[in-house]
């Protein structure tokens, strides 16, 4: 009784919370609605027992998405560009949300019923995929194809970020010029935290294998900590060109491919894992894909290089 | 045990209503975050909840919220700040007197 | 779904070491200090919605819910299954220790900086 009630008032504001991040007036507090609703959905992943879907919800959705939406906003503001669409604009993107949504919904019901990813069927083939957690052995074992392709677009997704960038400041640091008072209450919290933060999401990417956690919660926990030490000016952001960041960033693609190439070449096809290998395998393209996964994450909330000397970025 | 545990969880949702009507209301932008920073904690605490309620593997989610309660202020106040990436503390705040209310 | 320590028998002294209502002492313990909890939560968000500036909700919340925090982690304690949980219950507690100290501080500067701006579109 009393749980059905605890489900229902966290679905009522579940539902409170999105639409009032659709449908209210103003972008900051669409922004700030945006964000509660990510906690909330981490709540109800969490009551539903998906504890590692929780956790990328708890550090992308609360988190990450949460710091990229009020820079933009934050810049919006600056330059004068905060007002509201007005309501054709916002019909427009009614529309389209509306649309959107019917066509997955259309997708959800059209697609036929899968046949092999039962949980029996996982559960048979979980022995030999080298790990115990069956999302970590579904996302790089038996659905590893799709993951490689993520962390590609991840990638692509930075570098479209950076051509936005204006020709004289291509070669200078990235973001904005972060500054903030030595020892003030910023940087202090940017020292005091980053620590925790590393440790912890090293501790998410280790205990990904066996139980809860994973390359994409460790590698956000990661980038959220770099991002901090950043915008608390104690750690200088890259330039586009340095050697150890561009390594950094292509580094789980590239051992993921690798690893891809030597299936293919010696066990029989790209991306075949022989149980004997698997799990020493995917703890290589775990860390990888935490390396560059963090890096890509705080780099794409930094932002293209603004900090040109003559007109524009910085003001 | 787990009927009173259910009842702590939803006066912690009514109390999350609370600050969703704050957001909601506003009126200062400093208003909403504080409202968004207060669903963080209570978000936080409903985690410890739903870990007690049996699948305590829910306490890495709640630590995890709690690393990066601070993350989303930290963009708010840079935001802000004159040039999109200072600190609060740099400016000389105005005189006490000047202020609304 | 696998979890992150395997399940021990929960309280195991429960059973043995319960008063004369049947109720055994760490349920007590944990029944008291989450409604301790809750009172300092709901006072904060009285609080938040009550209070006439933005300073003192600032004041109001900031302090209120992590004492709230607390006690809630502190009876939660008692059910736990191991020392782990428990040391990660503070852990917890202590990181938005950490985190609410720090927000409320910049917040309120960026509001003084600002002089309370009305955002009403």
């Amino acid at each position: 009784m009393m749980a059905l009630a605890f489900d229902v008032v966290l679905a009522a504001l579940l539902i409170l919370a999105a639409l009032a991040a659709v449908a209210g007036r103003g972008l900051f507090r669409a922004v700030i609605f945006f964000i509660v609703y990510g906690v909330l959905v981490a709540l109800a992943w969490a009551r539903l027992g998906a504890v590692d879907v929780a956790l990328a919800e708890a550090a992308i959705g609360a988190g990450l998405t949460g710091v990229l939406l009020l820079a933009a906003h934050g810049r919006l503001r600056r330059e004068g560009l905060e007002a509201d669409p007005g309501a054709g604009g916002q019909g427009f993107a009614a529309i389209g949300g509306a649309g959107v949504a019917l066509a997955l919904g259309w997708a959800w019901f059209a697609l036929p019923e899968p046949a092999t990813a039962t949980r029996a069927a996982l559960d048979s083939a979980l022995p030999d995929a080298g790990v115990g957690n069956p999302v970590t052995a579904v996302l790089l074992n038996f659905r590893s194809f799709d993951t490689l392709l993520e962390s590609i677009v991840l990638l692509a997704a930075l570098v479209a970020l950076w051509m936005l960038a204006r020709d004289g400041a291509w070669g200078e640091r990235l973001g904005l010029p972060q500054h903030a008072r030595p020892g003030g209450v910023l940087a202090s919290f940017g020292r005091v935290l980053p620590p925790l933060g590393l440790l912890f999401g090293a501790f998410l990417v280790w205990s990904g294998a066996d139980d809860n956690g994973g390359a994409f919660q460790g590698g956000t926990v990661l980038a959220a900590s770099l991002l901090l030490a950043m915008m608390a000016g104690l750690y200088l952001p890259p330039r586009i060109g340095e050697r150890l960041w561009q390594s950094a960033l292509v580094l789980g693609p590239v051992v993921f491919i690798a690893c891809g190439l030597v299936g293919a070449l010696v066990w029989g096809g790209f991306l075949v894992l022989p149980p004997a290998y698997a799990k020493g395998v995917i703890l290589a393209i775990e860390t990888g894909l935490t390396i560059s996964i963090a890096a890509t994450l705080a780099l794409l909330v930094i932002g293209p290089p603004e900090q040109a000397h003559n007109s524009g970025g910085a003001a | 045990m787990n009927e009173w545990l259910h009842f702590v969880g939803i006066v912690l949702l009514i109390s999350l209503a609370g600050a969703l009507w704050r957001v909601w209301r506003g009126p200062s932008a400093a208003d909403r975050m504080m409202a968004a920073q207060l669903i963080g904690t209570s978000g936080v605490g409903l985690m410890l909840v739903v870990a007690a309620l049996g699948n305590w593997a829910v306490l890495l989610a709640a630590l995890t919220l709690a690393v990066l309660a601070g993350l989303s202020v930290v963009g708010f106040v840079k935001a802000r700040s004159s040039d999109g990436a200072g600190d609060p503390e740099e400016a000389a705040p105005p005189p006490l007197g000047s202020l609304r209310e | 779904m696998a979890r992150a320590i395997p399940k021990k028998p929960r309280r195991p002294l429960s059973a043995a070491c319960g008063n004369s209502a049947g109720m055994a002492w760490g349920d007590i313990a944990s029944i008291g200090f989450t409604a301790v909890g809750l009172v300092f939560f709901v006072a904060g968000t009285v609080g938040l919605i009550r209070f006439p500036d933005v300073f003192s909700r600032l004041h109001a919340l900031t302090k209120a819910d992590n004492l709230g925090l607390g006690f809630l982690a502190l009876g939660l304690a008692f059910q736990a299954p191991g020392w782990t949980e428990i040391a990660m219950l503070a852990m917890v507690w202590a990181l938005a220790l950490v985190a609410a100290g720090t927000a409320a501080q910049m917040v309120a500067r960026a509001a003084l900086a600002e002089g309370d701006k009305d955002e009403r579109p």
